[in-house]
């Protein structure tokens, strides 16, 4: 009676324990995985659509085959003021070798941005965020935020931070079509 | 060796206490009542005290303990109660946009110390993995703790202790013994003792030479009850981070805006806020207010749209109304899982200017009226016939920038500025004017336009609680099976009564797990009308 009691026993705490164990991987994964939605390195560039500035609505899956720019910006952020002209430089040299620059402006009026992209003779793009829905999509925290996305969709870079021509440069040969 | 011989001929697995069949203690030699065993589990050998050779016993014995399990429970209290000392992230009550907002949130409102609860992540504490592990632990204790003691106990309270040996009778609390006469009749004394028992609603089991009359059994398994009513709630609140099960936004909205609800596919549109206040006429009693006032009602009048271009996020979206009506603290909007609450408010928000153009070279003659909408501006507006305002420049919270240019702080209308160009066509004059912080500054001394004001519209903005909670039921049901089970254990007691013969004499013996009182009445009426010759002791445990 002994000896098998003894086995069952271990087998039960085994699987009693193993049980826990479980619900505790599961705990642990949700609470670090907190948001399993948010744009990674890596991953895709999730969809989305937006009406421009004095443009049609422009959805990025169109530009499947391009290497976009994405750069989250505001006309209250300094930092985003600084980098337009070389974002602007930037889009220049290689537009016409597939790259495409869209500035997403967050939550402003056509009112308030068009004088603004007008003083900074930004050409690319301007798509209006005006319910910053794909800035919570794009999970934005400080900005500017900039992600660079290759040709099939794939993010391929996040920079937070007022970027410098050389940088937009070097980041960009990782998504430029070749 | 795990097995010890009792001298009745019974094995007990070791750690036994008190010999499964006999009741005799086996370790202890009971000199003192302070030396007989705890009968809170019969005495029965606690598999996890014995066993601890395995890495697997080790973990067991370690979740079996009640001192570990109250450790867990005060480490889960303490964290707990620093998340209450400022709000958690989710309670904001005002918009944090972003991240940085967030940081600046605690920062700014609490100072050093909210800095360092930001940083240690207590504004997100009910979610973090630690409190989340801390959580698991807990209910892995509750699990094993249970099973070690209920498996057990549920073993020996199947086998009612029948005929049990004197040591054990008389290490009970309630004992007393008493000579009988030599030619009484011990079997028809003990007949009397279970009729009498039987009409106190105990359950009685009969032997040759002894009773053991019992009521109230189940109520031992109260706090196993209640532990599964625990464990149900702890899943429930685990399930919440199953991907749909639970969803807890917040939305800001304007009167007569309409914004989408993050990560479901609605949209919701505030038609009207309204704060209603208590008169003083309604009121029991008159109250010091000193021109205060207290709000009796907070209401947000709602329309819910479906969209149903949610598939791509920011397109255009096509909506369709699916509800309206009023939303009210403490009663949601409801939308299949989708409940919207009631909660919070930012009035008289400024939402749009008011101007007239008066014409100063005709002794400020109204030309017209426009609005300047400080969320959504019109580019440009013929305000009279022939007279056009254009907008040249917004900047809503206006602050002078770094290189000395106008420039803004938010994106929100704190502190609008505006550039205006008027133009008339007909009389071929265009002059520019720039209004801020209620004044207007024109560009030439002696302009022909100048702006007066009216009532700047201002409109409330309601905060709305987007909830969705698919575990409730799961957690009220826990929580009723947890009150069952307390139920169980407090208004009932386990009572047991032993009466036994032996040569010439009887013993009494009684056990309760609570309410001794109780107990020493109905063994006092049994001692009473059966007139045994015996005095019961009531002896004080250490």
């Amino acid at each position: 009676m002994g000896i098998m009691n003894k086995s069952n026993r271990t087998y039960v705490r085994i699987a009693v324990l193993g049980l826990l164990l479980v619900a505790l991987v599961f705990a642990l994964y949700s609470s670090f995985v907190k948001d399993p939605d948010a744009v990674k390195v890596g991953r895709a560039a999730p969809n989305f659509s937006l009406e421009q500035l004095n443009g049609p609505e422009l959805a990025l899956d169109d530009l499947k085959g391009k290497g976009v720019v994405l750069n989250f910006w505001g006309t209250w952020c300094e930092p985003c003021k600084k980098e337009m002209p070389a974002l602007q430089e930037q889009y220049n040299k290689f537009k016409d070798k597939g790259l495409v620059v869209l500035g997403v402006n967050i939550g402003e009026s056509p009112v308030a941005v068009e004088p603004f992209v007008k003083q900074f003779g930004v050409e690319f793009p301007i798509l209006l965020d005006r319910q910053s829905q794909i800035t919570k999509l794009y999970r934005i925290g400080p900005i500017p935020t900039t992600f660079f996305i290759a040709p099939d969709g794939e993010v391929k870079e996040i920079f937070i931070g007022q970027l410098n021509e050389a940088m937009i440069a070097d980041k960009l040969s990782k998504i430029l079509p070749k | 060796m795990d097995q010890r011989k009792c001298e009745c001929g019974h094995t007990n697995p070791v750690g036994t206490l008190l010999c499964e069949s006999c009741g005799k203690p086996l370790d202890v030699e009971v000199f003192e009542q302070t030396q007989f065993p705890d009968m809170r589990y019969e005495g029965m050998a606690r598999r996890s005290q014995t066993y601890s050779k395995k890495w697997i016993d080790r973990i067991w014995n370690a979740f079996s303990s009640v001192k570990i399990a109250i450790g867990i429970i005060i480490v889960i209290l303490v964290a707990s109660a620093v998340g209450t000392v400022f709000p958690q992230q989710q309670y904001i009550p005002v918009p944090v946009p972003t991240e940085a907002d967030v940081a600046r949130f605690y920062t700014e409102t609490y100072g050093t110390l909210g800095t360092v609860y930001y940083e240690l992540g207590f504004h997100n504490l009910y979610s973090s993995w630690w409190f989340v592990t801390l959580l698991v632990l807990l209910g892995t204790s509750l699990v094993i703790c249970s099973l070690d003691r209920v498996v057990p106990l549920y073993k020996a309270l199947s086998k009612p202790r029948l005929n049990q040996h004197k040591s054990f009778l008389k290490g009970q609390k309630l004992f007393g013994e008493g000579e009988l006469a030599p030619e009484a009749d011990q079997a028809e004394l003990l007949d009397r003792a279970a009729v009498a028992l039987k009409k106190k609603g105990y359950r009685i089991f009969r032997a040759e030479r002894a009773i053991m009359a019992e009521k109230g059994r189940f109520s031992r398994w109260g706090p196993y009850v209640n532990h599964i009513g625990l464990i149900l709630f702890l899943i429930g609140v685990l399930m919440r981070n199953i991907p749909g099960f639970y969803l807890d936004e917040y939305v800001w909205v304007r009167e007569g805006q309409t914004v989408a609800i993050p990560s479901t596919p609605y949209y919701i549109k505030s038609e009207n806020y309204e704060t209603t206040y208590w008169s003083e006429e309604e009121m029991p009693e008159k109250l010091e207010l000193n021109g205060g006032a207290i709000p009796k009602n907070f209401q947000t009048d709602a329309v819910l749209y479906l969209n149903k271009n949610a598939d791509v996020p920011g397109k255009k979206p096509e909506l369709v109304e699916v509800q309206k009506g009023p939303i009210v603290v403490n009663h949601p909007m409801i939308e299949g899982d989708i409940a919207i609450y009631q909660s919070g408010v930012q009035e008289m928000q400024l939402g749009a200017l008011n101007f007239v153009l008066v014409d100063a070279k005709n002794g400020n003659k109204e030309l017209g009226a426009f609005k300047f909408d400080l969320y959504n501006p019109e580019a440009e507006q013929e305000v009279a016939a022939g007279i056009k305002v254009r907008v040249l420049d917004y900047f809503p919270d206006f602050i002078m920038g770094s290189d000395g240019k106008p420039a803004t702080k938010t994106n929100l209308p704190k502190n609008p500025m505006v550039a205006l160009e008027i133009v008339d066509g007909t009389a071929q004059v265009s002059e520019k004017l720039v209004y801020l912080q209620g004044s207007v500054l024109t560009q030439k001394e002696d302009a022909r336009f100048n702006l007066t004001f009216q009532k700047p519209d201002l409109v409330d903005i309601s905060g709305l609680n987007v909830r969705i909670d698919k575990a409730v039921p799961l957690i009220y049901f826990g929580s009723f099976i947890f009150m069952i089970g307390v139920v169980m254990g407090f208004f009932w007691q386990h009572r047991r009564i032993w009466v036994q013969t032996q040569d010439e004499t009887v013993l009494l013996a009684a056990h309760t797990n609570k309410n001794w009182f109780g107990l020493r009445r109905e063994v006092d009426g049994l001692v009473d009308q059966l007139q045994l010759p015996v005095t019961i002791e009531e002896k004080t445990k250490a």
